[in-house]
């Protein structure tokens, strides 16, 4: 089936099997191999791409039900060199040890703030529920988006907490 | 008290992140070249089963389908290599299937989901057997794993100390003395350490290509030892270590499930060379949980015999621990780890033993802590059983019954332990966790009839892999085409306009070695950090190396870094003194150039001694070209890192939920180099042992199907299960590496899980609770205080 839509300001078309799921349209004919598959199944959210504005998880939506969808991926997130306050944050903060889960997370965490600017610590981990990460211990992803949270208000981020113990 | 500032370095932010941040880092399923065939394997659905055929026919005429290989095709090239290979297993099935998931045919195609359509087609003709899965019944032995097997027992690891049967024998007997004393008091309990899947997030994957004009294979792998499976498909192919050119790319999490060499990785190369194109293989999840190994799965029974005032006399472990269908890389060797720290931080009399049984399920091996945590589990269980049944506070049994402060201690399970320093840390967590007002707090909870408990546990580990004579013990890289031995390796070359490569012998998977290496140069040449670039895990930078794994990689490999450092801060002392006509002892590093020490305007920066070592005119009589150094480390010992930590818990009376309220840890890792990446392998190391404590747990039914294999099914922790970790350390250096570094990878986990079943425990204890088996969810803990109610 022909389908065609909007990849991080950019217009593709392409022709893809029916069964072909979004994720692997965005890694294998995009090549933008930023979006990871962790589970298939949507429980990981390794693969969290926004798709016209809301966060979704690309392994369980078909690349043709995109079509004239508009979709950002981890890839489009950044303004050239000047990082998204989020993708700072995880910088910042020690967000992320292997790397794998942290393009979902940083995309969740971006929807998660537009949602709610000022979360509480107990929001952002609610929030963050379908993300999983093996690695962090999600301690410093929360304390991550909580630096981008601040950034984004204007405010000056928390010390670190390796700085304070 | 405590000391959270580095001594060496500090918490510079990690030169990994901004390819990760931006999805432009490449992990192995990111390679994908064009004409790259896609591999799906045909699974056994039965765990143990005759194959009495297998017809491809159909697979074989699908849509984009290029081969079907089965055992026929692969037998020639033998077993899968492994490290300790007491029961190696074929690299597809051949005639018997051992475990559910079990590999027997596969298929290579065009594109994955037409791979996936034709394994379905693969008809396979079995006859299923009755399997052994259940643990005792395996330890039994009326059914065994392998019909041409006497026994399902391949291996026993006692002590101690270990390795004496005489000295064995008088240990248990002044156990059973001691039992027999008027004042004595024996606590006893039967406990699970559940198996486990190691789940990292980025599921295993391997691509590989075959170039025959230059007689070489091109191999991307998610693994955690480069090095080691190049010289196993070497080894394997008949071919020189040379000619297998191994990266491990971005690693999307290991936790030792990347510590192994696999059936895949084998088929996959030689189905790209059988092929001659490029061939992937990267597992679904659902699939991960059978094609990638399994952690823990013991069962034992832990029994300390002590005083009513609090002195341990005397401590037994006897257990079992499932291997599963095979042995892979280390399989039966995880349990001699935990045998390692059998007996603790404690001075006691130790008997300890662990039957290690082949069962028909997955493969276990290296997972996070590997066997350390199994036995810190039950240690410290018991002893928290022992201080509850004397009605002692647990930390005074525990300060009781510590070592002193020590450098170079045997332990009762007989081994040479490097230095500690016990009562001090647990002390230091008593008081910066406010144990009196965390207990006051617990009190005035329980008041208002809640049940909130507060679990308290120790922990040594024994890492940082280690010592070359390793080899000696069984350890043998041999089958990789590699030399016996665990030194680290890094090789430091000044690059001609003066910046610096180091190629080092680890492949982290998210633990920050590009910059904590980075640092430990900057510290030892003053070359800047941004200079320095730290490659890893591809063979043809890094000369030699055996990894990451068993929290060695700073310990050993970054020991490595700051010899190699020191060496070519040597010969760059000699480029220096010529250049400055200064004396070479005068000479000082720092700022990226070097100095005269008392001459403040004398100096030369690193890109004029560089320009120097690259144009020998330029350079002192008798002073070769260059300024590079390869450094092998072997330290004198592993190293012997310990904690303690304590978490707060409450369980819902109604449903039997567990809430964890808080987590405090004090660990000691001696120095630190970037307190940012200590702190993150803490929090991720208790994460996984919290997990084990409330959550995971990998389920076989009788007929030895896998019950959990995905992620809906198998819980790891989420951010909204747990809490904020509130850590701090003390420091005491070790004096088995010139940095005093520990390995801190592991040590989370290792001191995690039972610090939570402790908490459990006390908030339910006077219910009349004494244990309850992991994983504590919530059916478990109501069920737990229902039948404690009942009796």
């Amino acid at each position: 089936m022909d389908i065609h839509m909007t990849v991080n300001g950019e217009q593709v078309s392409a022709s893809v099997e029916p069964r072909t799921l979004l994720v692997h349209f965005i890694r294998e004919h995009l090549r933008l191999t930023g979006t990871h598959v962790g589970c298939e199944t949507s429980y990981c959210g390794a693969c969290t791409v926004h798709v016209d504005g809301k966060a979704v998880k690309s392994c369980t939506m078909l690349a043709v039900q995109a079509d004239g969808a508009d979709i950002t991926t981890i890839e489009g997130l950044a303004d050239g060199d000047a990082l998204h306050p989020v993708q700072e944050g995880f910088w910042e903060r020690h967000g992320l040890q292997c790397g794998f889960c942290t393009p979902g997370m940083i995309m969740s965490s971006v929807k998660l703030l537009e949602a709610a600017p000022d979360p509480s610590e107990r929001e952002i981990r609610e929030a963050l529920e379908g993300n999983l990460c093996r690695c962090t211990g999600y301690h410093n992803i929360v304390r991550a988006v909580e630096y981008a949270g601040a950034r984004m208000r204007g405010e000056e981020p928390a010390q670190p907490d390796w700085e304070v113990n | 008290m405590t000391e959270t500032t580095s001594v060496l370095g500090g918490a510079v932010r990690r030169r990994e992140d901004p390819a990760l941040i931006r999805g432009t880092g490449k992990y192995t399923d990111d390679v994908n070249p064009t004409g790259t065939l896609h591999v799906a394997f045909v699974r056994s659905p039965f765990a143990k089963a005759k194959i009495l055929s297998i017809d491809t026919t159909a697979a074989a005429e699908a849509a984009g389908v290029v081969a079907v290989y089965t055992a026929e095709d692969v037998r020639h090239l033998g077993p899968l290599p492994a490290q300790v290979p007491v029961r190696p297993r074929p690299l597809l099935a051949d005639g018997q299937v051992a475990h559910a998931g079990e590999a027997v045919a596969m298929v290579v195609a065009t594109d994955r989901y037409l791979a996936q359509d034709a394994a379905e087609l693969v008809f396979v003709d079995y006859e299923d057997q009755a399997p052994v899965i259940d643990l005792k019944a395996a330890q039994a032995g009326d059914v065994k794993a392998h019909d041409d097997m006497d026994s399902n027992v391949i291996i026993s690891w006692a002590g101690g100390p270990f390795g004496d049967e005489e000295a064995i024998a008088a240990t248990r007997a002044g156990i059973s003395a001691a039992k027999e004393r008027e004042d004595a008091v024996v606590v006893s309990l039967e406990m699970t350490n559940q198996r486990l899947i190691p789940t990292a997030i980025e599921p295993r994957s391997v691509h590989a290509e075959w170039n025959a004009g230059y007689g070489e294979f091109r191999v991307h792998s998610s693994t955690q030892i480069a090095h080691a499976l190049a010289g196993a498909i070497a080894r394997v192919f008949g071919l020189a270590n040379s000619a297998v050119h191994l990266t491990a790319p971005e690693v999307g999490g290991g936790f030792g499930a990347k510590l192994n060499i696999y059936p895949d990785e084998i088929l996959t190369c030689f189905a790209a060379r059988s092929l001659g194109r490029p061939v992937k293989f990267t597992e679904t999840r659902r699939e991960a949980a059978v094609s990638t190994i399994h952690g823990r799965g013991w069962v034992a029974t832990a029994t300390i015999t002590g005083t009513r005032d609090g002195e341990i006399l005397g401590y037994e472990l006897e257990g079992v621990a499932d291997m599963g269908a095979y042995t892979q890389n280390f399989t039966a060797a995880i349990p001699f780890l935990g045998l390692f720290i059998g007996s603790g931080q404690y001075t006691m009399p130790t008997y300890w033993k662990v039957d290690c049984v082949l069962t028909n399920t997955v493969v276990t091996d290296a997972y996070r802590g590997a066997g350390r945590p199994e036995a810190e589990y039950y240690l410290e269980r018991i002893v928290d059983a022992y201080a509850r049944e004397i009605g002692m506070d647990p930390a005074d049994v525990r300060k009781k019954n510590y070592f002193d402060t020590f450098q170079d201690a045997i332990s009762p399970i007989g081994f040479a332990m490097d230095t500690g320093d016990y009562a001090k840390n647990l002390d230091a967590l008593l008081a910066f966790a406010d144990y009196d007002g965390l207990k006051a707090d617990r009190d005035r909870m329980r008041a208002e009839g809640r049940l909130v408990g507060i679990g308290l546990s120790s922990y040594v580990e024994v890492c940082g892999f280690g010592p070359s004579g390793l080899a000696e013990l069984g350890f043998s890289w041999s089958e990789y085409n590699l030399p016996s031995s665990f030194n680290g390796s890094a090789l430091l070359r000044v690059t001609p306009e003066g910046g610096a490569t180091l190629s080092i012998g680890t492949g982290p998977s998210g633990q920050g070695h590009e910059t904590t290496w980075a640092q430990i140069v900057n510290r030892e040449t003053g070359i800047p950090l941004d200079r320095i670039r730290v490659l890893h895990g591809d063979t043809k930078d890094s000369p030699t190396g055996i990894g990451s794994f068993g929290s060695r990689s700073l310990a050993v490999d970054g020991a490595a870094a700051h010899e190699a450092s020191q060496k070519v801060t040597a010969k760059a002392s000699k480029i220096a003194a010529h250049l400055l006509e200064a004396a070479e002892e005068d000479i000082r590093f720092g700022d990226g150039a070097a100095h005269v020490a008392g001459s403040p305007d004398a100096s030369v920066t690193w890109a004029e001694i560089a320009k120097a070592a690259y144009q020998p005119h330029l350079l002192p009589e008798g002073l070769e070209g260059s300024l590079e150094a390869h450094a092998l480390f072997s330290p004198g010992n592993a190293t012997w890192p310990f904690g303690s930590h304590i978490a707060m818990v409450e369980v819902d009376p109604d449903t039997g939920d567990v809430t964890l309220l808080r987590y405090i840890g004090m660990d000691d890792c001696g120095n630190v180099v970037n307190p940012m990446i200590v702190d993150g392998q803490l929090h991720g190391g208790a994460a996984q042992g919290i997990g084990q404590a409330l959550h995971e747990h990998g389920i076989y039914d009788d007929m030895g199907n896998l019950l959990t294999t995905s992620l809906v099914d198998y819980l790891i922790p989420t951010a909204a299960t747990l809490p904020a970790f509130e850590l701090a350390r003390t420091v005491t250096p070790t004096h088995v590496n010139p940095l005093g570094v520990k390995g801190i990878g592991e040590a989370g986990t290792i001191g995690s899980a039972q610090t939570i079943v402790n908490a459990v425990v006390d908030a339910v204890a006077h219910l009349g609770v004494r244990h309850i088996d992991m994983p504590l969810r919530p059916k478990r803990v109501w069920q737990a205080i229902q039948d404690a109610k009942g009796a």
